[in-house]
């Protein structure tokens, strides 16, 4: 059995049993980014010593018996998530050589579960971006198939998690982050609800948007990691006191009672490929035959909600990003005349072209005479698309949906046209407007051997539901041991 | 709506970017045609319509005025481009 090929769940009954040690996984681990990393690029720190000290010390809490479900368990980090002592660049330049005094809270979190922190995973540029082509380093390859996008802007993370570079993953979503690349890559993501997981030491993209979620090899793998990091942060003011469940209790006892939603507004949708549309249409049906009812419901306003993300996102990460003017930390231009041409230089020649891109949109829309017009008008049509998701609620408990309109398409397809990258995001960003949770879980592949994933959403708070019927699908599909093939 | 160079050198100069001229080219074309896109949301009918900033309803979270962890100097100062005397070093502003 290779160790590194184990998911969270069977490493930690080895781990118990005292069968395999963290070391010798953790090394495992190491071993197999260096054999296939080269390939296809997901990280862009690896911590070889950090993580063994780490294996060592959780050696040392599994034989004390003092060990949980992540103890001892290689996870790796997208480098969007402060982590103390270790190198936290966001791909970017700006942030090339940063490193934090201290770690995000969902760090501290993992850290204190004792979980093995491998490396920091390859993104989208401050998080912007849906292919991680708009990495400031280098570009993450799609293990199941070299020459596709991972899908992003958790590309490397969920790269990582196909290849068996790290047995679980943390990502971030702010549009669709963790969803489409899970989905692209063939494993299973997690969006949680706004506010059930801390955004302190999660730098920030838009704020009333970004969540951390994990990726994993499956359901129960996510459920774990997101038991270790959910829960009220006073460190974060948006994190709600609202009482964690046990994730990782799934219920796998048929879906009798429950009725699914089906929004045709999203059958309909334009650009959607014929074999996504039918994966989704067998999976749907596996889960009625578990006994779940399946129901259309509308979501009148989706057609505005890619218009309203890209102008809420951007205008909000323009307010966020105004901080990188490298005076504290951080890329600073050398020997500018004055304090101004310091701020230009350094932000210029430290963002790439999406983030500016971003940051100019962002701007625009908040400037004086077009707020209204834009972030306002924006602003209200979310209000619309919560609604249109509380309405949808009253008359089923979960809504599945693709994740992304095609598998992964092509490296360099979409990097001059953003508006076609944008508009990929259709159905994964009204669940960040709406704050509502989302899975994204592997339901079948292409022809082309490509990777679909079914989108999963639920009420707020509700993401029990999500992986209540995420675990039983995965069961009945059962696609889960078929790997990329990277020798 | 296109976007003209005028107006993205404005919002450059508001962001603290330098923009050179093939570039205000490009991104005046890309973000023109994302701001005609943009604007089909003048289609819809928002009258009455609050407007959502957070999704969650939140309540101020307070805590009391108290000390508690802080970074110390060195490890504030630890990634600054300049420093001097426990302080960051910036060009001249006056």
């Amino acid at each position: 059995m290779k160790l590194h090929e184990l998911t969270i769940e069977q490493a930690g009954r080895l781990l118990k049993k005292k069968e395999i040690s963290s070391a010798e996984l953790t090394r495992a681990v190491l071993e197999r980014i260096e054999a296939v990393d080269g390939k296809v690029s997901a990280y862009l720190t690896v911590d070889d010593e950090g993580a063994l000290a780490q294996a060592e010390a959780a050696d040392q809490r599994l034989a004390a018996g003092d060990a949980g479900p992540l103890t001892g368990i290689p996870l790796g980090i997208k480098d969007l998530m402060c982590t103390r002592g270790l190198r936290t660049t966001c791909a970017s330049r700006i942030l090339e050589n940063y490193v934090p005094p201290y770690d995000a809270t969902v760090i501290a979190r993992l850290k204190e579960a004792g979980a093995v922190i491998v490396g920091k995973l390859n993104m989208d540029e401050f998080a912007m971006g849906s292919t991680t082509e708009h990495s400031g380093f280098q570009v993450t390859r799609n293990p199941w198939n070299l020459d596709r996008i991972p899908g992003g802007s958790s590309g490397g993370s969920a790269a990582a998690v196909a290849a068996d570079m790290c047995l679980g993953a943390l990502g971030s979503d702010t549009g669709g982050s963790i969803r489409q690349p899970a989905s692209h890559c063939g494993v299973v993501g997690i969006k949680p609800t706004y506010g059930r997981v801390s955004r302190f030491g999660l730098v920030a993209f838009a704020s009333s948007l970004d969540q951390i979620g994990p990726l994993g090899k499956s359901v129960a793998d996510c459920a774990i990691m997101l038991d270790a990091i959910a829960g009220h942060d006073p460190k974060d003011s948006t994190s709600v006191p609202e009482p964690v469940p046990v994730f990782a209790d799934i219920e796998t006892d048929g879906l009798t009672g429950v009725t699914i939603g089906i929004p045709n507004e999203y059958t309909a949708a334009q650009g959607l490929d014929p074999q996504v549309g039918s994966a989704v249409e067998q999976a749907v049906k596996i889960i009625e035959s578990l006994g779940a009812r399946c129901v259309e419901v509308s979501l009148p306003h989706t057609d505005y909600a890619v218009a309203a993300y890209y102008v809420i996102a951007p205008s909000e990460a323009s307010s966020n990003l105004a901080r990188y003017d490298g005076v504290k930390y951080g890329f600073r231009d050398k020997q500018p005349a004055d304090l101004l041409q310091m701020y230009r230089r350094t932000r210029s020649r430290g963002f790439g072209p999406e983030v500016q891109r971003r940051i100019i949109l962002g701007t625009y829309a908040l400037s004086a005479g077009y707020y209204d017009a834009y972030y306002g008008k924006a602003s209200q049509i979310r209000t619309l698309i919560k609604n249109d998701f509380a309405s949808a609620f009253d008359a089923c408990d979960a809504i599945l949906s693709p994740v992304a309109p095609t598998p992964a398409y092509g490296i360099g397809e979409t990097i001059d046209d953003p508006l076609t990258m944008y508009l990929s995001d259709i159905f994964t960003l009204s669940a960040n407007l709406a704050g509502i949770p989302g899975l994204s879980v592997p339901c079948g592949f292409s022809e082309e051997g490509m990777p679909i994933g079914l989108q999963i959403m639920g009420r707020h708070f509700n993401e029990t539901m999500l992986f209540k019927i995420g675990r039983q699908l995965e069961a009945q599909i059962a696609i889960n041991d078929r790997k990329p093939n990277l020798e | 709506m296109k976007i003209t160079k005028e107006e993205v050198l404005h919002v450059a100069k508001l962001a603290r970017l330098d923009i050179d001229d093939a570039d205000v080219e490009r991104f005046s074309g890309q973000i023109g045609t994302i701001l005609d896109y943009v604007d089909t949301l003048k289609k819809v009918d928002t009258t009455g319509v609050a407007a959502t900033s957070h999704a969650i309803t939140l309540t101020n979270a307070f805590r009391e005025d108290e000390v508690n962890g802080q970074l110390e100097p060195e490890e504030a100062l630890a990634n600054a481009p300049e420093k001097e005397n426990g302080a960051f070093v910036v060009p001249k502003i006056i």
